[in-house]
């Protein structure tokens, strides 16, 4: 069922939504108004309802929005600096986190790590990381750091975590070639690679809107023309064309615009979905006697649109949004993973999941591939999300 | 049917050649040209004069310094008047020396996929429809799910890493180091089919779980109408009365959804091959794409294009075939 432009739902007597109320008595405010009760509950209440029955999107959510919470305070959640590199511990395995301590004194609680002893084996060229039981490294919560500004404005001293001395180091899950933690890498890498999925998919949103908007609302030429763009985008195979365009921003441009190329690559394909989702919605609705009544009332094909339109498919395209974010996001992680994507010193999971490319390196350092587990959590959970809020988005169905 | 698929045929004519276009300028972007990060490489050398002259040369021998119009015309025709692609500058030899093997193993391996993808989805969607919410059912919704979220490159260096710690072996590569460079025997032939397996299921993980969804949600949907209902009423057993209709109505779907599989399988083995090291299209395209290779890299973004379309209108020419309403729309 479709909704009227006033857009609020009230519930009958006998507790049958008057949505499902034949066309004609349902949209007419008239008739409808001798036989609703005093209880009203707006799309969005019951769109929400709907949703939190399903425990998986609930998940989904859960993650999806702790995912973005590490994104903006990845400087807070960090314990060490992601662009340190330390000489002494290229390809650290992960360390232990012990929590107590023996000593003469007897054993107490202590959380701490044991820092490494690295030696060289001439041999095979390579170093050998041992647990150094005399040099011992102290872990806390709140521990002070250098200061920063948490979300750039807040001025901060302390982190969550870390190293109790700032000047050890500790590696809860490796080191990569350079000796850099990847914990801290992979928490800066969420910022990157959450946002571009969230840009990308903005931009794909409003292109989806306009020209999918455009085709559905004026038919014709218009819709032909649109029609055809998008079925000659969706023609060519994905990859190779974002490899061909990315291979063409130029090697020596700033880190951010580089960011921004990407996003753009990625939303010309994007859109095209998206586009196709806003036209079939704008079809089905442009017959709908509410339209109609708006239109015989005089109002300009702005205001139709934006008030009495979009209102009635929002819920429908932020679930097909969504859905389109985990695109985003594995595109940008293989277009960096090959190296045409974002580049060092910019920090993504794709930038990270380079160094894996490698399998010898690999071998020697399989949590080298963790980033990409970060990868399938955030690719799952939105997926999750996105599903949820697609069934929800029809409450009256 | 035959006015249809004539309509369709020609259709497909603009469609390629506009992709011809798209395809020339995108690899046209990148300032400068192959030349340019030639002679960039033999000026740290130290030959720059010789460089130079060398790099005027070729330029004017491959109509470099043309306007792009003038490149895009001579490649174009070169290919509609006598199937000359032009010449790969990385590799000193015509394009159509080196794409046609690699073209053919990556329509080889977007085909192999696709049936193991068919013969993985149908049967696991159908039971999960049929026993909807047993421990089977929830055992391929995860599983499906865990497929979809994990991009198949990574998947890729999963298995390598695996076969590589645990085995003690490569699996890249699609047949045995001593048959690269052989001549094709029914010997690597059996080899490649040995090794193809890791690809295609490397591959193929994505489009099977996606599979597995849309033929569970589309059965069950068929399973709940009334002529279901009736046909168990009649008494038939029931293993013909889920698959004499229910099973072939969503089936349908597969036939539509085909092309989609199949134009992402192909975008897709672009990069699982850079990862397994296959000797199809993928890491030449990167190479290609990487040294500024215009004409290699714009004939395999063109050919693969045209695989799509053409795969396209197979799956239209079915649809049209099945379903009547469509052909006289």
């Amino acid at each position: 069922m479709h909704l009227p432009f006033w857009s609020r739902i009230r519930k009958t007597r006998q507790g049958k939504l008057a949505g499902d109320e034949p066309i004609g008595v349902g949209d007419n405010p008239l008739l409808r108004e001798e036989t609703t009760g005093a209880s009203e509950e707006t799309q969005w209440r019951l769109i929400w309802r709907r949703f939190r029955r399903h425990h998986l999107a609930m998940g989904g959510l859960v993650v999806v929005l702790m995912l973005y919470g590490v994104a903006a305070c990845a400087e807070f959640l960090a314990p060490m600096n992601p662009r340190a590199f330390d000489s002494k511990y290229p390809y650290a395995p992960p360390q232990r986190v012990r929590m107590f301590h023996e000593s003469e004194e007897g054993v107490s609680f202590r959380p701490h790590v044991l820092d490494y002893r690295v030696e060289l084996d001439s041999v095979q060229m390579t170093r050998v990381f041992h647990d150094d039981p005399d040099q011992v490294v102290d872990l806390g919560f709140f521990v002070e750091t250098e200061p920063y500004r948490l979300m750039g404005f807040i001025p901060m001293r302390r982190q969550f975590f870390g190293p109790v001395n700032p000047d050890h180091s500790f590696f809860l899950l490796g080191a990569d070639r350079l000796g850099r933690d990847l914990l801290s890498r992979m928490i800066y890498g969420t910022r990157i690679s959450m946002t571009v999925g969230l840009i990308g998919v903005t931009l794909s949103l409003v292109l989806g809107i306009t020209l999918g908007g455009m085709s559905g609302y004026f038919g014709g030429w218009i819709d032909n023309l649109i029609q055809r763009l998008i079925e000659f985008l969706q023609s060519i195979p994905s990859i190779p064309l974002w490899l061909g365009l990315s291979a063409a921003i130029p090697p020596r441009v700033d880190p951010l615009m580089v960011y921004f190329y990407i996003t753009i690559i990625l939303s010309i394909l994007g859109w095209t979905g998206l586009g196709r989702v806003v036209r079939g919605k704008f079809m089905s609705l442009k017959t709908e006697d509410f339209v109609l009544a708006a239109r015989l009332d005089g109002c300009s094909s702005g205001r139709i649109i934006r008030r009495h339109m979009v209102p009635s498919f929002m819920s429908h395209i932020i679930a097909t949004t969504t859905l389109a974010i985990p695109h985003m996001i594995i595109g940008e992680t293989s277009l960096s993973f090959l190296g045409l994507g974002l580049r060092p010193p910019v920090i993504s999971w794709g930038v990270l999941l380079q160094e894996a490319q490698n399998i010898r390196t690999v071998a020697t350092a399989p949590w080298l591939l963790l980033p990409g587990a970060m990868v399938a959590v955030a690719v799952l959970a939105l997926n999750f999300l996105g599903d949820g809020l697609r069934d929800a988005s029809d409450p009256y169905a | 049917m035959l006015t249809y698929i004539v309509r369709r045929v020609l259709y497909m004519i603009p469609t390629v050649f506009l992709i011809s276009v798209v395809a020339f300028i995108v690899i046209n972007l990148p300032p400068g040209d192959y030349l340019t990060s030639m002679v960039a490489m033999q000026m740290e050398e130290g030959d720059a004069a010789a460089a130079q002259a060398q790099a005027e040369r070729l330029r004017v021998r491959y109509g470099l310094g043309e306007p792009v119009i003038v490149q895009y015309w001579r490649w174009i025709s070169g290919i509609v008047l006598r199937g000359d692609f032009g010449h790969s500058f990385e590799w000193r030899r015509p394009v159509s020396s080196l794409i046609w093997t690699r073209l053919a193993l990556t329509f080889v391996l977007s085909l192999t996929t696709t049936m193991f993808i068919w013969i993985v989805a149908i049967p696991i969607g159908i039971y999960s429809a049929v026993k909807q919410y047993s421990i089977g059912d929830y055992v391929a919704t995860t599983v499906g799910f865990i497929g979809l979220a994990i991009p198949n490159f990574l998947l890729a260096l999963i298995f390598m890493y695996i076969g590589f710690s645990v085995f003690g072996q490569n699996v890249g590569g699609l047949y045995s180091p001593q048959y690269i460079g052989e001549p094709w025997t029914i010997d690597k032939i059996l080899n490649m089919l040995t090794h193809l397996w890791i690809p295609v299921v490397v591959l193929g993980t994505a489009g099977t779980a996606g599979l597995i969804r849309t033929m569970r949600a589309n059965l069950l949907d068929e399973l709940r109408k009334p002529y279901v209902v009736t046909a168990r009423s009649k008494g038939l057993t029931e293993r013909r009365v889920i698959m004499k209709y229910p099973v072939r109505i969503a089936m349908n779907f597969f036939v539509s959804a085909q092309s989609n599989i199949l134009v992402s399988l192909i975008s897709g083995a672009t990069i699982v091959s850079v990862v397994l090291n296959l000797p199809t299209t993928g890491p030449l395209l990167l190479g290609a794409l990487m040294a500024q290779d215009m004409y290699l890299a714009a004939t395999f973004i063109l050919l693969l294009s045209t695989l799509n379309v053409i795969s396209t209108l197979i799956s239209d020419i079915v649809l049209a075939w099945l379903d009547p309403r469509i052909r006289y729309s």
